[in-house]
């Protein structure tokens, strides 16, 4: 029942505050909808401890969704700790950027539609986490897809926004096939879809061999494969990460909440509820190894030279997901979830954090224009300080630090205990990242609060943010410092099989290796980020020049850097002009050409010229059907003699 | 209730009240307003009694249901036969909606010969009922044809300005096709002796070789209607010249005559045939789904884009049919039900702004979030069902295309799924352009959000097309087990085993397979 609520409670708000909007208001709205996030977020906190300490597993069935033939599923809400993980995760976040959202879009036109977009997703969101089959879990995904699109472009007057929110929506779909397609092919090998069914199947059919797009391949690969190509287009990984830095076109909480916090690491979350898929396909395993290890790289480099404060933080998500993929790659499937949960406090905090500063700037996102603000909005530069740390993952190896260090190192550690060529090379490629976060994550504290302001007139009106505002932040903030140390015994630690139960299977516990790693495994990570942070100082401290004079001395790697790989424009070139050139090429040739040109307009023409020359007698089409009618009669009249007779 | 001829009041009530609209007397304004009322009782009370055939349907058994069978013409063996299957039965009652949607939204927009206007779509109504309830092929063709005449004249009279061009164009090319059925028709006459269609269906056995001609004579005839690539031209230029309730029914209704046709003739009474031409519906059906959804991309015609869109939706329903499996049959028929609720809709949607605008161009409007909320929601709304969006109908009968399609070739799934992203691309480019975005004429600034009649008409569509996404199995267990049937004789014929489960059957042969 309270699984029920926690779910039903955003959709009704998001009912309300959108239908009823003009009733109540928007003072209605918010509350409406806050409300709401606020009970589902501690009833979900209740439900963790019932679900996840005291081992309370379940699934509600709710109604019969489709059944045709063998493929039958319900709609059901199925909750068990991964489960309850992410309704905490989901809930407590959403509650939080619902409350901020009332100082943030105060001045906004349409804030009932707005709310009511937030909860949507929530709702969405949750139904794709407690999904018990795949089904169902493809409705929470487009849900949140479409949620994701409608608030990337809120503010649909801005032609950028609504393109973004395009990219985003067909990128995703891009990813979907792959999904639609891994379903159709475990129901073709399983001959059912809901997870507890496929879960017992797949280790009797892991070697049965089929011919998929004319290769003959291991048949559980390929649909881990097709999975996993979904999850590569709702987690932002390498090749179907363009959308994700564009969808910064949204409001800022929107950015927080789905493009940071929750909706983006759908994959990773999918991935780990597919874990006893997953473990029986190494080769899957590896690719997503590869994936994400090249993802995290990926990102950090295009992190590195971006101005807009709201693409650096979604260049560091980007590669923050990729870390979450390595970890499931080498099956530390319980250190991505970690990582997850970290990662959602801290990043949350950093992007509303970018949003009280963009509040504080009057809308303005390019750091460049900022500098010197510390002075001006204290709190939320703390606040920041506090995000950034977490994110760099600052600590002390083998004693204490920030949310961040704990999830981040346990991530690295298995990477590097996996003894294998995809983890030795995840592992390197994670380390040369977390340099390149420090870095990044520094510059981006640097470039705004400090240094020579660029703008004094705006400085001047720089003003910290409403309480409304700053109150939720620090409950993030308590959680970027405190999620990591608290949660680390239960989720990667000692009681991690107790606490996880069935709900994550493994063959090889690569934490347990993990924890003994050599000890410059743990301290590397540590020192890398001491000296991207030092880099980071002598950059935009120390030597102001500094950056400039290395960007023109490294032009082609800056430019490689700054354009993002030049993806958007690759895929222009590839796909979006060509499918517009192809598409008016056969208009007007295809269909206007040839086969209009060779079929009515040229029979018309033959018959209008045949009729006018040979019978005046009548008009009309009425003729002609009759005319065509006594023809066939004819024929057929011939035919069948023919063959009587013959 | 069992006792009456349901089948055929319901086929025949609506030409009764086309006769009291034909006796009205008056001056022109008083016929017309009475001509639109009686239009829409008529149409409204045949929609409740076709509920009665939706209530009183039994489910779980593929016999045919309300059966009437009258001698008709006995030295020749032919009869009023009517009946209904879970194939036929949903699309009586997709018609019996349809049209007082039609009448409604034809109400202010429609301001010349009314009465004639309002007959033709009750003439029509009669045609479309009759087609689907029909079990002789005599009485098929008939009513089949018929609706052309309606149609043509609907078009012909109250379309836009290059009407004749198209209801030229869309004569001719029906014609074409329903010629060559009549001689299949004929045909299979003169070899079983019978039009009956169950009988046909249960009884005939029609050499291989005589099949092969016979399928490739109806399918000029469905494949038009549907309409297939490369048959489908006539479709944008109807569509784009027929009055707003014209396209409804066309896209509602008429596309799915195609469709019903190879699942009441061409599998079950020509299944070698059907398995030996698979590959070619398959390819056909793959390059719909693509060519027209890259065609459709590049309109800046709003009918003509949505009329291509149906177009690359009918591919989905001909690879559905022809996998003969559960899903994809089933998906077939779902996804017909749901394009015929959504198409028509995004119909009325552009029926909206064409009404205020009087143009269909896209680039004419945009902005219109802003001075039509009421519109921009309901316009969504049917946008995600028509790109497949899960929660609405439309993903249901897509998906379960995609479900049977990669069961017989994983090619074939691709190529299908991958209507997926290209549908997507030009309807979100369509909302994009006409609702997103700021208003910079004066005369879009001036458009009025939905008024009380708008919203009438979309109400039950929109109930629908969200019922239907989420708790879709009254369709379903409607149709399950016609179609059950409907494979398990296909796959007899075939002289395979029916499955009687799928994993037999499937594993692991069947991936690569056809194409």
């Amino acid at each position: 029942m309270l699984d029920v609520l926690i779910v039903f409670l955003p959709l009704l708000g998001a009912f309300i505050a959108g239908f009823l909007g003009r009733a109540i208001g928007d003072r209605g709205a918010q509350l409406v909808t806050s409300g709401g996030l606020v009970i589902s977020a501690l009833l979900s906190i209740v439900v963790f401890a019932d679900v996840a300490l005291g081992g309370n597993a379940r699934t509600t069935e709710l109604v019969t969704w489709i059944d045709s033939g063998a493929f039958e599923l319900s709609w059901a809400l199925r909750v068990d700790t991964l489960t309850a993980v992410m309704f905490c995760v989901v809930t407590i976040v959403s509650a939080i950027v619902h409350v901020y959202s009332i100082g943030y879009m105060a001045e906004d036109k349409s804030i009932p539609r707005f709310m009511a977009y937030l909860s949507l997703f929530t709702f969405f969101m949750l139904m794709l986490v407690s999904a018990d089959n795949f089904v169902q879990m493809f409705f929470g995904w487009e849900g949140v897809g479409l949620a994701s699109y409608l608030l990337i472009g809120f503010w649909y007057d801005r032609p950028s926004a609504n393109a973004a929110a395009m990219k985003a929506f067909l990128v995703n779909r891009v990813g979907d096939v792959g999904f639609a397609l891994g379903v159709a092919g475990a129901f073709v090998l399983f001959g059912a879809v809901q997870f507890d069914l496929v879960f017992g199947m797949v280790e009797g059919r892991m070697d049965v061999v089929v011919n998929i797009f004319g290769i003959e391949a291991n048949a559980l690969t390929a649909i881990c494969l097709l999975l996993f190509v979904g999850a590569m287009g709702k987690s932002a990984q390498l090749g179907l990460h363009t959308w994700l830095p564009d969808a910064m076109e949204g409001p800022t909480p929107v950015s927080a909440l789905i493009h940071a916090a929750t909706m983006v690491t759908a994959g990773v979350f999918m991935l780990c509820r597919l874990s006893p898929m997953f473990e029986f396909a190494p080769v899957a395993l590896q690719v997503v190894t590869y994936v994400g290890a090249a993802t995290a790289f990926f990102a950090a480099t295009a992190g590195l030279t971006q101005n807009d404060i709201k693409r650096v933080i979604a260049y560091s998500t980007c590669s923050q997901l990729g870390y979450m993929f390595f970890a499931i790659g080498v099956s530390a499937y319980s250190a991505a979830m970690f990582h997850l949960m970290t990662h959602a406090f801290f990043k949350a905090l950093l992007f509303l954090g970018a949003g009280s500063v963009i509040h504080a700037m009057h809308d303005e996102q390019d750091m460049r224009r900022m500098g010197g603000l510390y002075r001006k909005i204290p709190i939320t530069y703390g606040l920041m300080w506090i995000g950034s740390l977490a994110l760099v993952g600052f600590g002390i190896p083998g004693f204490i630090g920030f949310a961040g260090f704990y999830s981040k190192d346990i991530v690295l550690e298995a990477a590097y205990a996996a003894q294998s060529a995809a983890g030795d090379f995840a592992f390197w490629m994670g380390i040369i990242a977390a340099l390149m976060t420090a870095f990044y994550s520094f510059r981006l504290l640097f470039m705004t609060f400090h240094g020579e302001p660029a703008d004094r007139r705006a400085l001047e009106h720089a003003h910290e943010s409403p309480p409304v505002m700053i109150w939720p932040l620090y409950i993030l903030a308590a959680g970027a410092v405190l999620a990591g140390i608290a949660f680390y015994g239960s989720f990667v630690g000692s009681g991690r099989e107790s606490f996880w139960g069935d709900s994550i299977f493994v063959l090889n516990d690569v934490i347990e290796a993990a924890h003994h790693v050599p000890f410059w495994v743990k301290a590397a990570p540590m020192i890398v980020t001491l000296i991207g942070i030092a880099l980071a100082w002598l950059f935009y401290i120390k030597s102001p020049a500094l950056p400039a004079t290395v960007a023109e001395r490294l032009r082609p790697l800056y430019l490689f850097s700054y354009n993002k790989w030049y993806f958007d424009e690759l895929y222009d070139r590839l796909f979006v002009r060509p499918a517009f050139f192809i598409g008016k090429g056969l208009w007007k040739t295809g269909d206007g050409a040839i086969i209009d040109g060779l079929g009515p307009d040229g029979v018309a023409n033959v018959t209008r010229n045949l009729a006018q020359r040979a019978v005046r007698l009548q008009s009309g089409y009425l003729y002609h059907y009759a005319f065509a009618m006594m023809i066939g009669v004819v024929l057929l009249i011939t035919w069948y003699m023919f063959r009587t007779m013959g | 209730m069992s006792t009456w001829p349901l089948l055929s009041l319901v086929t025949f009530l609506p030409l009764v009240g086309a006769f009291f609209i034909l006796t009205a007397r008056g001056d022109e304004e008083t016929v017309a307003t009475s001509a639109r009322y009686v239009a829409l009782w008529t149409s409204l009370i045949t929609f409740l009694l076709s509920l009665f055939i939706w209530f009183g349907f039994e489910r779980g058994t593929a016999e045919f249901q309300f059966v009437e069978r009258v001698e008709w013409i006995p030295s020749l063996n032919i009869a009023y036969h009517m009946g209904v299957d879970g194939i036929s039965m949903p699309f009586v009652l997709l018609s019996t909606l349809l049209v007082p949607l039609c009448v409604l939204a034809s109400w202010d927009s429609v301001k010349t010969r009314v009465k004639e206007y309002m007959i033709a779509f009750l003439v029509l109504e009669t045609f479309m009922v009759g087609m689907f309830c029909a079990l002789d092929f005599v009485a098929f063709y008939i009513f089949f044809e018929g609706v052309l005449i309606p149609m043509f004249l609907i078009i012909g009279v109250w379309g836009g300005v290059r009407r004749v061009y198209a209801a030229f164009k869309f004569f001719l090319y029906t014609l074409a096709g329903s010629v060559l059925m009549l001689l299949a028709m004929l045909t299979l006459y003169f070899i079983t002796g019978t039009t009956d269609i169950p009988t046909l269906i249960y009884e005939a056995e029609i050499p291989r070789n005589v099949q092969l001609w016979l399928w490739l004579a109806f399918f000029a005839a469905f494949a038009v209607k549907v309409p297939m690539w490369p048959v489908h031209t006539w479709l944008p230029d109807a569509h784009v010249e027929a009055p707003t309730a014209g396209s409804v029914i066309l896209a509602g209704v008429l596309l799915k005559m195609g469709a019903y046709g190879f699942l009441r003739f061409s599998v079950p009474m020509l299944p070698e045939a059907s398995a030996y031409f698979t590959p070619l519906v398959f390819t056909l059906s793959v390059v719909a789904i693509i060519y027209t959804s890259l065609v459709a991309l590049v309109q800046n015609d709003m009918k003509k884009l949505i009329a291509y869109s149906s177009v690359a939706h009918m591919g989905y329903v001909t690879a559905g049919i022809f996998t003969a499996t559960q899903q994809g049959v089933e998906g077939a028929i779902f996804q017909m039900l749901s394009h015929g609720v959504v198409s028509a809709a995004l119909f009325l949607c552009v029926g909206v702004v064409y009404d205020r605008l009087h143009t269909r161009e896209i680039d004419a409007y945009g902005g219109l979030a802003s001075n039509m909320p009421r519109y921009a929601l309901v316009f969504m709304v049917f946008m995600l069902a028509s790109v497949g969006l899960p929660g609405t109908s439309g993903f249901v009968g897509e998906f379960l295309v995609i479900m049977g399609s990669f069961q017989i070739s994983t090619w074939l799934g691709l190529l299908v799924a991958s209507g997926m992203v290209l549908g997507a691309a030009y309807m979100l480019l369509l909302y994009r352009r006409v609702i997103f975005g700021v208003i910079t004429r004066e005369n879009v600034r001036r458009m009025l959000d939905l008024g009380w009649r708008e919203k009438t008409v979309f109400a039950p569509l929109i109930l629908l097309a969200l019922i239907f996404g989420i708790y879709p199995m009254p369709v379903l267990d409607v149709m399950s087990a016609s179609v059950e049937n409907l494979i398990n004789n296909y796959q007899l014929a075939l002289g395979e085993q029916p499955a009687p489960n799928l994993l037999a059957q499937l594993l692991p042969q069947s991936w690569g397979g056809a194409l």
